[in-house]
């Protein structure tokens, strides 16, 4: 017992690599923070373009989803930071991680962006048209609030999930939250660090958590 | 950009003949960890909503409130974190645990949080009638869990426990990181191997050849499966 609580939660060992994990925890933050909006924003491109009138871009961007999505956002990481050097486009690790989760989050968010879009415009966007709004008009001031407020749930769980596969961000050298825990982990010999590492992530996701379960209660109260 | 350079180093048909026997070990790796890794996480899962279901009639609150304590930790936790726990941190006590067995409990445990979630959910769907239709009939609760609520609430949960198999798949090539010999690890060593990172848009062709045709089939349950029940 007494060795439990001295390598897992060892307070000197916590104290001695507060600032690192402190650090990376901020990187995270930042890497969190620009990688979701930027996923968002792609999304949201992605799914009104596919659902305007002129649709020529459409199988392209089928595609490029369907892709985007059946691969596992480490392996597009790798690619991103592994063999765009090849080719003489080298990306700091923040910049390829951000890069993405924009790209892996970007394709999941569009297909969300898009059921919503779909399940409020065929009455209402073509009322709006006909009152003489135009394709965008309808789309800001009536499909898309509407849209935004019915596709909550599921943009809540996607981005739990795309905040989670940040911590990927560390195998590419990135010194973000795992990556300092792991750092130092291996400098105090002590497994306290990861530990730490992961309270913080808790701190952070489990409010996001509670969010979702309080989404598909409410869904199911049929709300 | 050197447009000369795409084709010898993303597509150089030497390296990826060359690589191939690698990247197929490493595929059946994933194929493996990922079959384990369901099967544990479907049974757990399952056995947890029962348990869970069961306590709103017999058992006190407490053990509900654990499992509920348990999928949500496991549902906050970056996988990635969690398999570094596992893997570097164990071993502080005492406990040292190879990177396929760290890697197939790891994403088990995550996987059964989830199914544990998706299972209560049909259970609570299947209406209220049946139950005490089975019990009036003198159906044990048992008995009327395994024979008449459970079938359905499987069968409910069918789409979504489709769309969490194939992420959790995906994100098995996380254990990369701890060097299980997988896909997108052997990719790397190939990739350091020839100089040359053909293995690895190889390998992502591959992952795409795997998981795009079961992306497909999760949505077409989620859209055609358990119409009229």
């Amino acid at each position: 017992m007494n060795n439990i609580v001295e390598n897992f939660f060892n307070i000197d060992v916590l104290i001695r690599s507060r600032h690192l994990l402190l650090i990376g925890f901020r990187t995270t933050l930042q890497l969190i923070g620009l990688g979701v909006i930027l996923a968002m924003g792609s999304g949201l491109v992605l799914a009104v373009l596919r659902h305007a009138r002129k649709r020529f871009l459409n199988p392209f961007i089928v595609v490029y989803v369907d892709i985007v999505r059946a691969v596992p956002i480490i392996v597009t990481l790798m690619l991103i930071y592994y063999t765009l050097p090849f080719v003489g486009i080298r990306l700091p690790a923040f910049w390829a991680a951000t890069l993405a989760m924009s790209l892996n989050g970007g394709a999941y968010y569009s297909e969300i962006f898009r059921a919503g879009i779909e399940a409020i415009s065929k009455g209402q966007g073509e009322a709006a048209r006909s009152l003489g709004l135009t394709y965008l008009q309808a789309m800001r001031h009536v499909t898309l609030p509407q849209a935004l407020r019915i596709v909550l749930p599921p943009l809540t769980t996607n981005t739990l999930e795309l905040i989670k596969a940040s911590a990927v961000a560390s195998t590419v050298a990135l010194p973000d939250l795992l990556r300092q825990a792991l750092q130092s982990q291996s400098t105090t010999l002590n497994a306290t660090p990861l530990v730490g590492a992961l309270v913080l992530y808790l701190i952070l996701l489990l409010p996001l958590v509670q969010l979702v379960t309080f989404f598909e209660k409410r869904m199911k109260a049929g709300v | 950009m050197d447009f000369h350079a795409i084709g010898r180093y993303f597509f150089n048909p030497v390296v990826m003949q060359k690589a191939l026997p690698l990247l197929a070990s490493g595929l059946w790796v994933t194929v493996k960890v990922s079959f384990l890794v369901i099967v544990i996480g479907f049974v757990l899962g399952l056995i947890l909503a029962v348990i869970r279901a069961t306590n709103l009639r017999y058992v006190g609150k407490p053990i509900g409130l654990l499992i509920r304590i348990y999928v949500d930790l496991l549902r906050a936790s970056p996988y990635l974190v969690l398999l570094s726990l596992v893997y570097f941190a164990l071993p502080f006590a005492g406990i040292n645990l190879s990177t396929f067995t760290a890697t197939v409990l790891t994403f088990g445990a995550c996987l059964s949080a989830f199914t544990e979630e998706i299972f209560r959910a049909g259970i609570e769907a299947v209406d209220k009638g049946q139950w005490e239709a089975a019990r009036s009939l003198g159906l044990g609760f048992l008995q009327t869990m395994r024979a008449v609520v459970l079938p359905q609430a499987v069968r409910i949960s069918v789409p979504t426990l489709a769309n969490r198999g194939v992420a959790i798949a995906k994100a098995i090539s996380m254990a990369s990181a701890i060097a299980l010999p997988d896909l997108l690890k052997q990719a790397r060593w190939a990739q350091g191997i020839f100089a040359n990172p053909t293995p690895l848009i190889e390998a992502a062709i591959i992952y795409v050849l795997l998981f795009l045709p079961l992306l497909r089939l999760t949505l077409f349950l989620e859209k055609k499966w358990g119409k009229g029940l």
